[in-house]
């Protein structure tokens, strides 16, 4: 099972500053277990809503308005997806998510579970061969 | 007890037990006894954590309870003098064969001493001494963090059968005192074939399963996704490790368009490829592009990862680069020859040049002892003659196939085309 962790953002993340090198040395380290326990699917840390729009739907028409957007803790910095066995799995591994605002910041990570695919079903044994005759090993 | 510090227990250790065995290994040398320890710590936080509660950093926690437990176990059995002078000659060997720059070798073993334990313990569970099978089951039960009884589970084959199996894998690899060490040089490769073997193995019988009544069994190809990402990590300068991850993630993409909503397989080409996973492609595609960067194009995993992105990189059947594919198998095919090989080459062939030339490739296969019984030659055969206008040889070919389907329904389905092709003359 798949889940995101949404980093929210601050008043320095919407300023578009650089973290402090403490901060970047955690997330990399971070990422970097993740990586070595073949947890992480993939990761990116966020431009600030100064550059980023939103497109509103109103009375059947569509309307745009650009960034910034005032409501900073209601934004996204970041985010991470991770692939786990279970909640439990997922749940421990997120609480080792460093501050992600610095280590006495206040902050917030939110977590939610991915929706799959309805992934796998039922069949038998006869596909591999038959895409290996489609010219796919 | 409350359930919820067992269930945070049981995750620490899924995250941890590999760590935690690969660093007890190195102190006692033997991975059954290093197993053991770890077993200890494990019982250690069972038994305190849900009085003092779970600590800020667990799997430091159970490391350093597993490392005093091993050092009192060496001390006990007099045994540490002995192995410190094993460690001392491993170093100086070490320190012979790379004195040029011996200090940044220790720097970079300082900075990433777990990842080499547990590169350690990868080559050691994958040792060749070993069966196939019990390679297999000590992989997921010492990296994967996998029970007995899961492991068991995810095979289908009774628990003391595979009790037994890690057992006896242990006793082996004691008997033949496999060192708990990196393979260097030559050795590394080959070695490390055979990591790669056991992984894609997992793979694979996740993806095809060959036993039960489950076509897939996503859990196992997720598991092999897991050690095939660690693998590429751990070994980030293997280009193997990465083709074989690429192709794992290429073909895992796949997976949810495998199948129709009646449960039935869908061909490669048939698929709709909106269902296709497009996180695990550009994953897929990443790790193909660095097998690539470092040499590695040739390798039979690169290859064939290589061709599973020839499919992934077209957004319909029709687009498909069939010169290309037809050119990589002619690859894979001198690197890694076989009859199955071949034939797909043929298959690929034929979409890309005609089906002449496919025929000549499928023809030289006729007389290979291990196609005789392989009910996709005549098949292929028979499509290929159908599309020359051979239509008498092709009905046979495709009855030929059907007397040899493994199933009612794939046998119904070679038996269609070839009534399709009318009554002979």
């Amino acid at each position: 099972m798949r889940f995101i962790i949404i980093v929210k953002a601050s008043p320095q993340s919407e300023a578009g500053a650089l973290p402090e090198e403490a901060l970047t040395a955690a997330m990399a380290g971070y990422h970097g277990q993740l990586a070595k326990a073949g947890v992480l699917l993939d990761a990116s840390a966020l431009q600030p809503s100064s550059k980023g729009w939103r497109i509103r739907y109103h009375g059947g028409r569509r309307e745009v308005i650009d960034g910034p957007f005032a409501e900073t803790r209601e934004l996204i910095a970041g985010y991470t997806i991770i692939q786990a066995r279970s909640r439990e799995e997922a749940l421990e591994w997120t609480r080792r998510f460093p501050a992600p605002h610095g280590e006495n910041a206040d902050a917030e990570i939110e977590v939610r579970q991915l929706f799959e695919r309805d992934d796998f079903g039922p069949g038998d044994a006869v596909e591999q061969a038959r895409e290996m005759g489609a010219g796919q090993a | 007890m409350p359930s919820t510090t067992h269930q945070a227990i049981d995750a620490v250790w899924r995250i941890e037990s590999a760590r935690i065995v690969a660093g007890v290994a190195r102190m006692v040398r033997d991975i059954g006894l290093a197993e053991d320890i770890a077993q200890d710590a494990l019982i250690a936080a069972l038994e305190h954590w849900p009085t003092d509660g779970v600590p800020d950093n667990p799997g430091a926690w159970l490391m350093t309870t597993a490392k005093h437990r091993a050092l009192d176990r060496l001390r006990r059995h007099k045994l540490i003098e002995e192995k410190l002078e094993q460690v001392g000659h491993e170093l100086e060997a070490q320190q012979a064969l790379i004195v040029p720059d011996f200090v940044d070798a220790l720097d970079a073993a300082r900075s990433d001493e777990i990842g080499d334990d547990l590169l350690r313990l990868i080559f050691t569970a994958c040792h060749p001494v070993l069966s196939t099978d019990a390679r297999v089951a000590l992989t997921l039960k010492l990296l994967g963090g996998l029970s007995t009884e899961e492991v068991a589970r995810a095979f289908l084959v009774p628990e003391p059968t595979i009790a037994q199996r890690i057992v006896r894998a242990k006793r082996t690899l004691s008997a033949a005192q496999v060192p708990f060490e990196l393979p260097r040089g030559e050795a590394l490769h080959e070695r490390l074939a055979s990591v790669l073997e056991v992984v894609y193995l997992i793979f694979n019988e996740g993806y095809t399963a060959t036993a039960g009544s489950d076509w897939m069994r996503p859990d196992l190809c997720n598991e092999a996704l897991r050690l095939g990402r660690m693998l590429a990590e751990l070994a980030a300068r293997e280009p193997e490790a990465h083709g074989l991850i690429a192709l794992m993630e290429l073909q895992a993409s796949r997976a949810a368009a495998r199948v129709d909503a009646a449960g039935q397989p869908v061909l490669l080409l048939e698929q709709n490829r909106e269902r296709w996973d497009r996180l695990l492609i550009r994953r897929g595609l990443a790790a193909l592009e660095r097998a690539e960067q470092l040499g590695g194009a040739h390798g039979p995993y690169a290859l064939q990862a290589a061709i599973a992105a020839c499919h992934a990189r077209a957004n319909a059947a029709i687009e498909t680069d069939w010169v290309r594919i037809a050119a990589l198998y002619d690859a894979l095919a001198s690197t890694a020859p076989s009859p199955v090989v071949e034939l797909n080459r043929a298959v690929a062939v034929g979409m890309a040049f005609g089906p002449a030339a496919a025929l000549a490739i499928v023809d030289a296969l006729r007389d290979e002892p291990a196609m005789q019984s392989y009910q996709w030659l005549p098949s292929v055969r028979a499509d290929l003659l159908a599309k020359l206008g051979r239509n008498d040889e092709a009905r046979a070919e495709f009855e030929r196939a059907a007397a040899l389907a493994r199933n009612a329904r794939e046998r119904a389905l070679l038996l269609e085309r070839a009534q399709a092709l009318g009554k002979p003359n």
